[in-house]
This record gives C-alpha cells, structure tokens and sequence, in this order.
C-alpha cells in the first residue's frame, strides 16, 4: 500500500478505493456483438444459454442477526480453509469530514495503526509493537476510509489460539487507539510529500478537477489538502473517532471457518469498547444535486499522453434504476474488452489502450465517468468519438442482442462472483452497508433475466444526461 | 507482501495487452518473492510463548498434479472444490527475455495478436465467448513468459480448452490487423511507461544493471522498435516459441483430475511436437565497479534505486553455495521490508536514529526468474536530506546487518508471515495457478512451495548476517537516480 500512495497520491488511492468498491457490485466482461438468437447462442460446438431465470448457481447462505448493542451482523460459514475475514463498517467516511479538515475520516482510519493504550489487563503498545503483534500472529490488520464507509479489516487463520490472539489484540485496539500526535505528525509530512507528487501527475489532477466539477459543494467532493490536513491534530481524529465508532450502526461480515455461535462472542468483544461512545443519531446528508449545464474543462501540459474523463452525478445504490443502469453502464464501458467503448475506440481505431465507464453507487449518487487516454495529436478526434458515443447510446438505448448478451453474462458469471472468501466479504458487506435483502443475492439473476430494454432505456435517460456533463481534457491543447 | 512491491513495479513488470484493471494487482503478484502453495510445515520455534501459525493450519488438502503429453506439453492440475468455477492458465515459456535486439517488445505484441483470431475463430471472438460463459480472460507476459488465463465455471472448461489450443496452435491474422494493434500498444507504452517519471527511469536504470543479459530490455518495448516491428516478426516470434514442449496448461477449480487429463490430450494433445529452439546463455559478466544512472523527469520528489547483483536460487532443493545464499537474502529482505515494523522502516522513516533520512523505503529480492536477480533497495528521500544521504543510510542498514545480525524473533516473524500468507493465497485460484505456472517456466517441481518453506525454516541469523556481509559489495552496485527536470 505505500508503495501504490507514493506513486499515485492519497487522493489517488481514495479513488482506487472507490474503483474496487464499484468492481464489487459491477460484474465484468460481457460480449457487445449483437447476435440474434431464441435463447441460445451457437459457435461451432459451443452453445451458451441466454438469460436463463433460475439458472443461477446457489448464493451463499447468509445467517444474520442483530446484537442488543445493535451491531448488524451477517455471517457465511465456509470451512474449506482454516481462515477468517471479519469487516466491520462505520458510517464513518469521508462525507462526515467537516470540510475545512477534509481527509479527517481517511486519517483516523490510517491512524488505528499508530499504537493502543493499555486496556484491561493488556499493557500498552506502541505503533512498532503493535505492528510487530500482528506480523507475530500472521494476521493482517487494515482500515480505510472511502466517501461512506470507514472499514476495519481482520484476515487470520483459525488456529484456536491465533484467532483467539487475533480477538484479543484487536478488540484492544478498537477500545483504546493511543492516535499518538507524533505519529500523526510523522504521517502528515509523508501525506502532504505524496499530494506534491499527485500535482505532477496528469492523471491525479485530471481526476482532481473532475470530481470537483461533478460534486460541487457536496461531501462528496471534499479533498484533502496540505491544509486541511494541517488543520487536524491528534485530539481530532480521537473524537472523529469516539463520535462515529458507534456499536448500535455498525455492520459486522464475517466469512470463514467460525460458527455463529463463536463469531457472535467475537463481535461482541471486539465492540465492547465502544459501550463509552454512546449512540448519536448522525446529522443526514444531502443527495449529490444534478449538474445544470454543461462544463468543459481544458488543461495544457506536457504530456505523452492525454488524459480525457468526462463525468456526472450517477445513481445511488438504493435507487430503484440501479439493476437496469448497471447493466446499461455493461454495455457501454463497464465489462472490459467488448463494451461499445472499447470496441469503437481501441478496437476499431486503435486511439487508446484503456477505456472504460464506471459509476460508484453508494449512499449518494456517486460519480458516473467515462475515462481514457491518447496521444495528444488524436486526443481531439478521440474526445469527440467518445461524446458522440455517450450521446447515441443514451438516445437510441442498448440494442435487445446487446441486452441478452449482457444479460447471460451477468448470469453466468454469477458463481465467479463468490468463489473465494474475500469476494464473499465484499459481497455481503455490500449488502449489509446498503440494508439489502437476505435474498438480494438468491434473487439476482431472476432480477437481471426479466429486465426488458425499454426499462434499462428508460434508467439510462433518466441517469445520464449527455448535454450536461463536465468534460476534462487534460494536455490535449495547445502546448504552454 | 505489499511493502516487497517497489514503487514502479506496477508499471514495469508485466504488460498484459488485455488487462485493464488487474495490472498492479498482477505485477505484485510477479514480484513478491513468497512461496505460496501450503503444504506441511515444520513447527515453530519450541521456545516461544506466544501462539504462532503451525503446521496443521497450513497443511493443504489437495496436491497439484502434472504429467506430460505425448507431444511434450506439460499438464498441472489442481483440484479446489469450493465453488463451481474453474482457471485456466496457459503458459508459454517465452518472454521479453527471448527476443532479440531491434526487435524489443515482441513478445508483448504477440500476446496481443493471440487475440486476433484464428481461421475458424474471428478476432474478438475468443473473448466475447468466454464473456457469454460469465467468465473472464486475460494475458500478461513477462520478461520469463507469456501467459493467457480464463476463469470460467467449470462445466465451460472443455470450451475454453478448444479455444485456447485452436489458438496456441492456429493463431492468424491479416497485416491490417496487426497495425491496428500497433496503435493500441503504442498507446500502452505511453501509458504505462511514458507518462511516469518513476518508470522511465527504472527502464534506464535495468539497461544499466544488465549489459549482457536480456533482462536489460524493457517489457513494453523500446518505442523505436515498437515503430519498425513488422507483421513478420511476430509471425516468426510464433511460429518459434509456441511449441508444445515450451507450453504449460495449468487448470485449478472445480474438476476431476482424470476429466482435465482427458480433454487436455484430446484438444493439445492432438498438436503435433516440433523442436523447441536453442536458447543463448547470454551470461552477465561478472560486476566490477559501481554504475550510476540518473534521469531528469517531471517528478516532484528524487527516487533512488539500488540494484545488487547477487546469487540466485537454483532450485528448491539445490544445497550450493549461491542458492544456499538466496535463501537467506530472501529472509533478508523481510527482515528490511517485512511489515510496518520492520527495519527500514523503523531507522528511516521513523527516524528512530533521531532523525528522519526517507519518506518511502523498500526492499525486495525476487527469487522467481529465469535470468539473474537484483537485490533492490529503493527509497525516497525526506524533506531536506539529500539522495546521497539516503544512500548512505541504507548501505548503513545493510551494514548493521552484517556487523551485529539478526534476531531469532525478527526471522520468526518473518515466518509467521509467510506461513500465514500461504493458507490465504488458497483463497485465490489464480494466485494458486500464477504460482504453479511460475515454478514450471523455473523447470521446478510442483510442490516447490514445501520445499522451500521447509528450507526457509532452516536458514539462521548467522546466514542472513554472512549474506549481508557477503553480498553488498559497492562494485555489484547498480545506483538509478530519478530527479525533477527543472529546479524547484
């Protein structure tokens, strides 16, 4: 991980965050060649069921319960590896920054690291020995925060006494970070050197100045900055903490090798030490408000290569639209080699080597964007390709070919989704941050199969709005 | 394993001309020097007190298995029943180390023509099928290999086999289509390479540290070789290297050993043999002095890189001197770069000697590779403290290595990690296939991951500290130095 923040930036690393977090609830690749067909599809000797309701492989069976403190738990059992994932969500993300401290909810997350208090019976440890407590144990810790959620990870064998080791240490550190000031001293310095290097990076400011466009004065939008960041001191990220890591809203997934009754005595220690911080009711956010006109931004640099995004508010995970935009969003950038995008402007010209559309839908409308990047000689011609492409799909709608092959290689690949513990994680912490049904995961592919193109055209215009949307052409003008 | 990633790796490493999204997550999975497969371990240390990964936790349930075809391809396969999907990998032992002057990247370039069709199969139409299935496909290539890979559930496995034998052996495609291609792999290059201080610098930096050796090459390609390949280069390229005696299929999913073997011998088996060709040695000559390189680019902060040329792991269980030495600059390099509190970090970042000499720092040692290996420390330098400065601390570090040693708890820990890493790289069907893949284009055997960790748990502190002392001689140095372009 430092090693990716040192190229990218942090900012950079946020947005990554939030690709993978899309890559969950998005499942790639899918054929855009339009084929007629009666519900099969024939090469040679291989022929491919289309959309078949039912034909979904199992979903996991996922046992939920809440805890009296209120914690949320949702539990798969696998027992094929003695390991475990736990993840635990809070409504801690970076929506919650005030903004003149903006990067406030990724530095208590990054700061969990930074040593514990003694607790209990347990001595305190500083940052070191609690680094090496872990590396001991063969367990990895992690924390992060994205625009909505902070999340804790935990990843150990199940070794009676490692898992019981592993519980201990981080029910400590959940109850008692020390957020040591010279530690988050150190940290800063490092972040505000990585930011430095992000603003000679094309493709950081690119990103930069499309999210601030496309977000405006939403918390979305919010980024961090050297000062912001040195508006914030140790005392912030303590309470930021004590305020938001709240037992009665928390998410708690686990998957692995552990029995309910076990994992419920985890999670119930593990949050133990929260009981202090009480339960407030968090102030409600406002949803991302829709662009009202049309934004083109033009950067000159020198550059090898052009950067282009072009973005605007998309859908929020709960909005109804969101099964038909996503498969919308399939077919036009968001499966890879035979999305329309690709196959007009890699394929057929040969302008780029990546592009794709992505949308992040969270609580809020997160972004949708169309990104790529070219030499800047054809970054005007690739530019213009791109709109028109936009323009066309929103106006005349995916093809019913194009929506029966997305269709069966959504469904196909339903079982690709969930064939390791890690994807299952993420998977069913999605559905628990979002408050989805226990059969979200059952009911999918029967969900998908009966979408008709008109509802998918119709979620497609009333998301996406072509004559509205931030343009940035970063180096593809004239040079300085 | 993330800290053995140096900061460039994502963009040198691998190039794969299909992926996208999984290039960072590949490339560290080609670097990090970790044995993966689980198989019985050795117990801990009898004296420690505290719990620690054992041998019951680690024992793998299942074993690879290979054969060889009739026409001399290798078969790996491994059963892993969890869910209902299976990985295909094929592998050709053919990298960027297998081209030839003026003709740098070609290996790259026909991985991406693979994609181009057949005469039974159109150009694309591999990957839309295999999209139709649910599944996923890719390649990447390496300085050692190219490889393709399909995930898929597993009843489309005989598909999935068709297609990918009908290309191993059939590929082709019109000139017009491979200048297209071009186009794109330009535009990767500029991507990837050309739009990174950091990577063309470390392109620089590899010229440098190898001169007689192929490792010297960049992956991608050099652009003015990209400009002049012909259709006919790659066709050659082809036609020489993808040859049933220099190919792997390995399989890892849901299947039954017996099943895999039999569609294997009906689809490749079925191709005839043809002579794989002759490889040059191309040895490196031995290092006699220090080589510096520097490079002006659009960066903010300098980055140093320090490249050793030291000894290389020969087998798993090859017991002379250099792999003997390999083993131990593999705990070595966990030792430095091991976790949040390891040694690097802790006397440079931290500042722990009282003042702070870096904001990032690394070391890896990758021990996976047909051609020589580099012992890399890489860091870059705090506020105020010059790239000499920095130099200086980390020859210091490896110094106080070979001065005072190591401790018993810091290779323990080392272990630990590793030990644990082996069962949660079981999560991962690819991670497993990667592996095996990776350890046939070495000519090892499939259970190398035993055998090495049961070797790792032999070395002692007195080998890490005799290899720090042995190893880092100044004249194998090979020192890369990435420097803004103008003045701040």
């Amino acid at each position: 991980m430092k090693a990716f923040l040192f190229r990218r930036g942090l900012w950079a690393a946020q947005s990554a965050g939030w690709r993978a977090a899309l890559r969950r609830e998005i499942v790639q690749w899918l054929p855009q060649q339009a084929r007629p067909g009666k519900g099969a599809w024939c090469w040679a000797l291989i022929c491919l069921a289309l959309a078949v309701p039912g034909a979904a492989q199992a979903a996991p069976a996922i046992e939920h319960w809440v805890q009296p403190s209120g914690a949320r738990v949702h539990l798969v059992q696998t027992a094929a590896l003695p390991m475990l994932d736990v993840q635990i969500d809070l409504d801690a993300g970076s929506r919650r920054d005030p903004a003149p401290q903006a990067g406030l909810a990724q530095a208590t997350a990054a700061l969990l690291r930074a040593g514990v208090q003694a607790h209990g019976d347990r001595a305190a440890l500083d940052e070191n020995a609690l680094a090496e407590a872990w590396a001991d144990l063969g367990a990895q810790f992690s924390a992060s925060a994205t625009r909505d959620r902070l999340s804790l990870r935990l990843r150990t064998l199940t070794q009676p006494d490692l898992l019981q080791a592993a519980q201990d240490l981080l029910a400590q550190q959940l109850a008692a970070p020390a957020f040591a000031a010279p530690v988050w001293q150190r940290e800063r310095q490092r972040w505000v050197a990585r930011w430095q290097q992000g603003q000679t990076e094309p493709e950081v400011l690119a990103e930069q100045l499309l999210h601030a466009a496309v977000y405006g004065a939403h918390p979305y939008g919010q980024q961090a900055r050297p000062e912001t960041w040195a508006a914030i001191e140790a005392e912030h990220l303590r309470a930021f903490w004590q305020r938001h890591a709240q037992a009665c809203s928390a998410r708690v997934t686990l998957v692995g090798a552990i029995d309910r009754e076990r994992a419920d005595a985890l999670v119930r220690q593990l949050l133990a030490g929260w009981q202090g911080h009480g339960c407030s009711v968090l102030p409600s956010v406002p949803e991302v408000p829709p662009l009202a006109q049309a934004q083109r931004i033009a950067q000159p640099f020198v550059v090898a290569q052009s950067q282009i995004l072009i973005g605007q508010p998309g859908l929020a995970r709960r909005d109804p639209d969101f099964l038909a935009f996503m498969v919308a969003n399939q077919i036009l950038g968001g499966s890879g080699f035979s999305s329309r995008l690709m196959q007009e402007v890699r394929e057929r010209r040969g302008l780029t080597y990546d592009i794709h559309s992505r949308f992040v839908p969270g609580r809020h409308a997160g972004a949708f964007v169309v990104a790529t990047t070219t030499q800047p000689q054809r970054a005007a011609q690739a530019l213009a390709l791109v709109q028109e492409e936009i323009r066309r799909f929103v106006a005349d709608g995916p093809t019913q070919a194009e929506l029966e092959h997305a269709q069966a290689a959504l469904i196909n690949g339903f079982g690709l989704r969930l064939d390791s513990n890690r994807e299952l994680l993420q998977e069913v912490a999605a559905l628990a941050w979002h408050d989805l049904p226990l059969n979200d995961l059952q009911t999918w592919g029967a969900r998908v199969a009966a979408l008709e193109r008109a509802q998918v055209h119709r979620a497609l215009q009333r998301v996406l709005q072509p004559e509205r949307m931030v343009t940035v052409l970063f180096g593809g003008g004239p040079e300085p | 394993m993330h800290s053995m990633k140096p900061v460039w790796s994502k963009r040198f490493f691998a190039r794969c001309g299909h992926c996208l999204a999984s290039l960072a997550a590949l490339a560290a999975l080609l670097l990090a020097p970790l044995p993966f497969l689980a198989h019985a371990q050795p117990a801990p240390a009898p004296e420690q007190a505290a719990p620690a990964p054992s041998s019951a936790s680690a024992s793998a349930s299942s074993a690879a298995q290979h054969f060889t075809l009739a026409n001399g391809l290798t078969l790996i396969v491994l059963p892993d029943r969890r869910a209902p999907t299976v990985l295909q990998m094929l592998w050709v032992r053919a990298g960027s180390m297998d081209e030839v002057d003026g003709q740098s990247g070609l290996a790259h370039v026909v991985e991406h023509m693979l994609f181009k069709g057949t005469p039974t199969v159109p150009e694309g139409e591999i990957s839309r099928l295999v999209a139709a299935m649910g599944g996923r496909d890719n390649a990447f290539v390496s300085r050692d290999v190219t490889s393709f890979h399909q995930q898929i559930p597993a009843a489309r496995l005989p598909d999935v086999m068709r297609l990918e034998a009908d290309r191993f052996a059939h590929n082709s495609w019109p000139d017009e289509a491979f200048w297209r291609e071009m186009q794109v792999i330009k535009e990767e290059r500029r991507q990837m390479v050309e739009e990174s201080a950091q990577a063309r610098m470390f392109e620089v930096f590899m010229a440098s540290a190898w001169l007689a050796h192929p490792y010297r090459r960049p992956i991608v390609g050099w652009m003015s070789d990209l400009l002049s390949l012909q259709p006919a280069d790659a066709r050659a390229f082809y036609q020489r290297w993808y040859v049933p005696g220099n190919a792997a299929l390995v399989v890892v999913g849901d299947v039954e050993v017996a099943q895999v073997r039999a569609w294997a011998e009906r689809y490749f088996g079925a191709l005839p043999a043809r002579a794989v060709p002759e490889r040059k040695p191309q040895t490196e000559p031995e290092q006699r002095g220090t080589r510096r390189i520097e490079y002006l680019g659009r960066t903010d902060r300098p980055l140093l890189v320090m490249g050793y040329q030291v000894p290389q792991l020969a087998h798993p269980d090859a017991t002379d001197a250099a792999s003997t030495d390999a083993l131990a600059l593999l705990l070595l390099a966990g030792v430095l770069d091991g976790h949040s509190a390891a040694r690097l970090e802790r006397q440079l970042v931290q500042g722990a000697a009282g003042r702070r000499v870096a904001l990032e720092v690394s070391a890896s040692f990758g021990y996976l590779g047909r051609g020589p290996q580099l012992f890399l420390l890489s860091g870059t330098p705090a506020p105020g403290v010059s790239p000499a400065e920095l130099e200086a601390a980390l020859v210091a570090e490896i110094a106080r290595v070979a001065r005072e040693g190591v401790s018993e708890a810091e290779l323990r820990r080392v272990r630990n990690q590793w030990l644990a890493a082996e069962v949660f790289q079981r999560d991962s069907l690819f991670a497993q296939a990667r592996l095996l893949g990776s350890y046939w284009a070495q000519g090892w055997p499939v259970d190398s991951s035993e055998r090495l960790m049961r070797r790792l748990s032999a070395v002692t502190p007195q080998q890490v500290q005799a290899v720090a002392a042995r190893h880092f001689s100044s004249q194998r140095l090979t020192v890369g130095l990435l420097l803004p372009e103008q003045a701040p």
